[in-house]
């Protein structure tokens, strides 16, 4: 056992710990969150957590705390920041929590309205 | 990536028939689905160092240079990109990345680090041997 956890991939997250790290999510949410520890399911603590949220030019991060992550939600973690100075949101302009949500809700309502015009339009192509 | 880490295929080969040998002569391991996953295992550790595309269950596909594997295989990467950028803007700065192994749908590999018949021989050994 103690081989084979020496090899492993989960092992190796051993080199991301107290780094800042981005959180993928299976339901589609991104975490960012400082890494103290982990197990072999990927279950993680990440503290200082936030949510980052990016609608088109605009982001946010929505302070979460400390969070533990259940291993089977992970999709990805990568390094933020290990990139030079760069943590992704160069080009982009910060906003309030409440404005990225508003933006956000806005921008699904749009895609919503999208998807079903091209449904009712769907007869054109018969 | 230094080219040490790079595993010959010649050492794939003796690798995979080592370990079906001494997985043959288990008599406690029945499910011969333990055995394929001991031998794609073996198999993804000898492609450590060679570019991959790494196709995620929800339609993310990053390439980037293998890293490790281990018995999940979970997957990590470095100098990381992501396919469809626009589409996952989160991704931008990440340069170096941890797949957790059961989000993954498909791996690319490159056409050249894949010998079928190594594989074919493995697997067919296992069969004979569980």
């Amino acid at each position: 056992m103690t081989d084979t956890w020496h090899l492993s991939a989960v092992a190796s997250l051993v080199e991301n710990l107290d780094k800042r790290l981005l959180v993928a999510l299976r339901d589609g949410s991104n975490i960012i969150g400082t890494l103290r520890s982990f197990d072999q399911f990927a279950n993680i603590v990440l503290e200082s957590a936030v949510e980052r949220i990016i609608v088109g030019k605009m982001f946010s991060d929505i302070p979460l705390g400390l969070y533990i992550v259940r291993g089977e939600n992970v999709v990805l973690m990568g390094d933020v920041g290990a990139n030079g100075d760069l943590d992704g949101t160069e080009g982009l302009i910060e906003v309030d929590n409440a404005e990225i949500i508003r933006a956000r809700e806005a921008d699904q309502t749009a895609e919503a309205m999208k998807g079903d015009i091209l449904k009712r339009m769907d007869f054109l192509d018969e | 990536m230094s080219p040490s880490r790079v595993v010959p295929l010649t050492f794939a080969r003796g690798a995979i028939e080592k370990i079906a040998k001494s997985r043959s002569r288990r008599a406690d391991v029945k499910s011969t689905r333990v055995l394929d996953v001991a031998l794609f295992y073996s198999y993804f550790k000898t492609l450590v160092g060679k570019p991959v595309t790494v196709e995620l269950k929800n339609d993310l596909a990053i390439a980037g240079t293998l890293v490790s594997v281990d018995q999940y295989l979970n997957i990590k990467l470095e100098n990381t990109r992501v396919t469809d950028e626009a589409r996952y803007p989160h991704m931008r700065s990440v340069r170096n990345c941890f797949i957790r192994g059961s989000v993954v749908r498909y791996v690319q590999l490159p056409e050249a680090a894949v010998d079928v018949d190594i594989l074919h021989d493995a697997t067919r050994r296992e069969a004979r041997g569980a």
